[in-house]
């Protein structure tokens, strides 16, 4: 439309090309490439609403589509040790009624308003987020009041949900990595510590979940001083605030949980945890400890040592176990930090007869990105990497809405990322060594593998880097 | 607000400008201009300057359809090994080179196409045509047997983890070798067999990329920070001195005719039984196409779908309901599938699929659903709009459309066949293309326990 449209309506065709001159394109070596364009990232701007709930806004306005999250300090972090899943069970009811809908006629407003209305949580926040045509940005926000400040949490419905998440339990045991996904923190961990629950709960704890527990979850932690809202899209920060005031002004403030805190457990002598899964194709590896807090002074660093250990593609995992000795289709690893201190953790799915041929080979990098100091080259790439790479992650509104949000969830600074690039590349290859060093312990690793137990006991055992123990998916002992 | 500034925008104020698109539900346009270069590769290049980054998207007109009987799964084997390097650019380096620029790169295959991206930071532009260039002109002095059967392994992990070790991934190779007949191109997965992945040898690696990966049989979009005419210099310096390739020859696939409902059963590593129903349909873009996604949507998409309503929701013998039409070039097929909750049988979730297609089929969908599967496609397209990168990046599209409709800039008409849609054209699509047309039915159960599959009662 406007200028545009006339000229797109008709086919363009590029100006004149300049002739080529005579002589072949030197295709010997890489093309020397001019300076990178500036890194420009979108402002975010603030404003506060009556009841205190602070809303901040990213304008863009390419394309006629907005991004909200509402953010509650409501994930799984909260739950009670005996009832792992309560806080993604009430995200997933916040849906099953709310103000006069019923569940299917919020699933069916939705969807009629072309909107993404999703709800969830991890440990360390609950999310309420909708993605909508700006056109339909009103009524969409009506809904997502509704669901956010009206949930009807009908015992029926929570009923509903109960018998749809136990079935869905049972599934899990049929799929090798999200066995692994339960196992692995589940063991770092331990049930003492929310970062070792299962965030969409136990078989047990599911049969649990009642329309009190629910209501009383909702009831302490749903308040707008527990809460930040968060717009990227085509609106102004007037509109925003003008639209949201209208909504959730009016929500009441109330006294909230603390922040969980729990300490890290203490770390145990490497051991091999094998979860059988009989008839497996390959095995599911997962490799680590307790890791970092997001808020370390240290993140910067370990993102340009992981960039470099597991993060991309030319990673040393990725590189070895994948383009080198062809043991898996991909390897890789993650510091994920959250607001305790996350996991660390190196991942592959390999093939059944190479599983103790890759551990050696994971075992190998994890010791010599301690051992060596990272050569320049390597480090120019991961650093350019991460930097050059940046603005990808704030191209859509949900790209970018996922960037702010973490700042959000983790309480960090709203001009964080202004200054991101000038961290990454402060940088050293000494920082790398010590934070590999500091970071990166082998000698208590949990190393976690999902696979055919007869097939990959006896390697594994030859390999003697620890112990043996056994365990089911959820990390329990098994006899 | 503050804008999206580049270096180069004094630079570009020299030159047509094209502003940043702002899009209205009326229209949905993507400006291009379009060139074709002697040796016969297309190009299609796209200006969006609200980001500072560029993406090369080739599309290479050749996927599993194309292949050879005993060597299913090799379109997808050289996928991978077209990162392997090539003449100038050693083994490693193009992620090296594209990584420490900044960029980002991936390539998929289908039955009808293999496509390759990367992404950068718009600087990047020459490196990423100088690698892009040298794997379709200078590819084979580099890929040596140990290149291939290193590939071999690590596409072979890839068939592990992705369909093997997966529940129920098994599925939609034994649909397809029931669906279409053996000489069909769509007969086999695109992941291909095991057996097959093993016996390809450098020589078809050779071969393939002979008759494949010409110029001639390739389209080339470059979207993003760019100016048109810097960007096709850049296009001519590295891809015109590239030699035209042979014609490709594509004979038409034979049709397609289900005599019969074929009831097969498949035994997996899973505890809960799941039921898949499939229909051979059409293509992509004919007609009756995009009634059909609507059909898919009005039965299973979201929590307010009717086959959702039924067996997840009411019923509670469902965990979860999908269902869409899946159009190739070629040929296409509607699919459906169904997970039972433990203590449910499959023949019970299949009376139940079968009563609420009946059921559209002789009263059709109200206006409201019609309306609301409109309304959630315009959004998709909208939201794909925000992306010039990547798999489904604007780019991307490009290429699809200029492929599949001969029209790059076809997102608006794309949309429209879906605004078009009735809600008496839905009825008679699931009169004409499931109630009154044979279907494979495929129960997947859990190993040793057959008895679970769907009865032959349902469909006589």
């Amino acid at each position: 439309m406007k200028a545009t449209l006339a000229i797109a309506a008709a086919l363009l065709t590029a100006g004149p090309a300049v002739r080529l001159p005579a002589q072949a394109v030197d295709r010997t070596k890489p093309p020397a490439l001019p300076a990178p364009p500036a890194l420009k990232l979108p402002a975010v701007q603030t404003a506060t609403l009556p009841n205190g709930l602070q809303l901040a806004v990213v304008e863009t306005h390419k394309v006629p589509v907005v991004d909200i999250q509402v953010v509650l300090d409501a994930g799984a972090a909260h739950d009670p040790a005996e009832l792992p899943g309560l806080a993604t069970f009430t995200t997933t009811m916040l849906q099953q009624g709310a103000g006069r809908r019923g569940a299917l006629e919020i699933a069916d407003e939705a969807a009629f308003l072309g909107a993404q209305l999703n709800s969830s949580a991890s440990y360390d926040a609950a999310s309420v987020s909708l993605h909508v045509p700006r056109r339909r940005l009103e009524p969409a926000l009506d809904l997502l009041a509704d669901v956010v400040l009206r949930p009807t949490f009908a015992d029926s419905e929570v009923a509903r949900q109960r018998e749809l998440r136990r079935a869905q339990i049972v599934q899990l045991a049929d799929n090798p990595v999200a066995m692994a996904g339960i196992a692995f923190p589940a063991i770092v961990y331990g049930r003492a510590h929310p970062y070792g629950r299962p965030l969409n709960g136990t078989e047990a704890s599911t049969a649990a979940l009642s329309r009190d527990g629910v209501a009383e979850f909702y009831r302490a932690s749903y308040r707008p001083n527990a809460a930040r809202l968060l717009v990227v899209g085509d609106v102004t920060l007037a509109e925003a605030r003008r639209l949201l005031a209208a909504r959730f002004g009016a929500w009441e403030r109330g006294p909230v949980p603390a922040v969980p805190q729990a300490a890290p457990p203490t770390p145990a002598a490497r051991t091999v945890y094998l979860v059988d899964k009989p008839g497996a194709a390959q095995s599911v590896i997962r490799i680590g400890h307790v890791g970092v807090a997001r808020t370390t002074p240290d993140y910067f660093a370990l993102q340009v040592l992981n960039t470099i250990l597991g993060g991309a593609f030319t990673s040393r995992l990725n590189q070895n176990l994948r383009e080198t000795h062809g043991y898996t289709y991909g390897a890789f690893s993650q510091f994920s930090a959250g607001r305790m201190a996350g996991p660390f953790v190196a991942s592959a799915s390999v093939v059944t007869a190479k599983t103790d041929s890759s551990l050696i080979e994971f075992l190998k990098e994890l010791r010599r990105i301690r051992d060596a100091a990272v050569p320049d080259a390597e480090l120019a790439k991961a650093k350019a990497y991460i930097t050059l790479g940046l603005p990808a992650d704030f191209e859509t509104t949900a790209a970018a809405a996922s960037k702010f949000r973490e700042l959000l969830v983790y309480g960090l600074p709203l001009d964080y990322f202004d200054h991101y690039v000038e961290r990454i590349n402060a940088v050293t290859a000494a920082d790398v060594q010590r934070v590999a060093r500091q970071y990166i312990d082998p000698d208590h690793f949990d190393i976690v593998v999902v696979g055919d137990k007869s097939q990959i006991e006896a390697g594994i055992k030859a390999l003697n880097e620890g112990p043996i123990v056994y365990r089911d998916l959820w990390g329990q002992e098994v006899k | 607000m503050r804008q999206i500034a580049t270096l180069g925008a004094a630079f570009f104020a020299l030159l047509p400008v094209y502003p940043s698109v702002r899009l209205s539900a009326q229209s949905l346009r993507v400006p291009y201009q379009s060139f074709t270069l002697p040796n016969g590769l297309q190009v299609l290049l796209h200006e969006d300057h609200s980001v500072p980054l560029v993406t090369v998207n080739i599309w290479y007109h050749v996927g599993s359809a194309d292949e050879k009987p005993g060597r299913t799964g090799f379109a997808h084997l050289f996928e991978h090994i077209m990162f392997m390097g090539s003449q100038h650019v050693p083994t490693g380096e193009f992620d090296k080179l594209l990584e420490a620029a900044g960029g980002d790169n991936n390539g998929s295959t289908t039955e009808d196409r293999t496509n390759y991206y990367e992404d950068a930071p718009s600087n990047a532009l020459p490196l990423m045509l100088w690698l892009d260039s040298d794997r379709m002109g200078f590819l084979l002095p580099e890929i040596t047997a140990d290149k291939v059967d290193l590939q071999r392994g690590v596409v072979q992990n890839e068939r592990r983890q992705s369909y093997e070790n997966r529940p129920y991934g098994l599925a939609e190779e034994n649909i397809l070798q029931r669906l279409y007949p053996a000489e069909h191109p769509y007969h086999w997965p695109v992941i291909g067999s095991m057996a097959d992945l093993s016996a390809a040898t450098l020589e078809d690696v050779r071969g393939f990329f002979r008759t494949y990966y010409t110029p001639n049989n390739a389209s080339l979009a470059i979207a993003g920070d760019i100016t048109p005419r810097a960007a096709r210099q850049l296009v001519e310096r590295y891809f015109a001195e590239i030699p035209r390739g042979p014609a490709v020859a594509r004979p038409a696939p034979p049709g397609v005719q289900l005599g019969a409902d074929v009831y097969a059963t498949l035994e997996d590593h899973v505890q809960v039984p799941r039921v898949y129903d499939a229909w051979h349909t059409m293509k992509a873009f004919a007609d009756g196409d995009a009634t059909l996604d609507v059909l898919a949507n009005v039965l299973a998409s979201g929590r307010s779908s009717r086959l959702y309503r039924r067996l997840v929701y009411e019923l509670q013998i469902a965990t979860d309901v999908v269902a869409f039409q899946d159009g190739g070039r070629l040929d296409g097929k509607f699919e459906l599938w169904a997970t039972a909750r433990p203590g449910h049988d499959l023949t019970e979730l299949e009376r139940v699929i079968e009563e609420e297609i009946q059921k559209l089929a002789q009263a059709g969908p109200t206006p409201r659903e019609v309306e609301r599967a409109q309304n959630t496609f315009e959004a998709q397209f909208l939201s794909r709009m925000e992306r010039v990168g990547g798999f489904g990046g604007k780019a991307d599209q490009l290429n699809f459309y200029n492929y599949f409709v001969g029209t790059p800039d076809y997102f608006q008409k794309d949309l429209d066949r879906y605004r078009k849609v009735t809600a008496v054209e839905v009825q008679q699509a699931a009169r004409r293309y499931l109630v009154d047309a044979h279907r494979v039915v495929l129960s997947v159960v859990p190993q040793g326990k057959p008895e679970l599959a769907v009865k032959q009662v349902v469909n006589p």
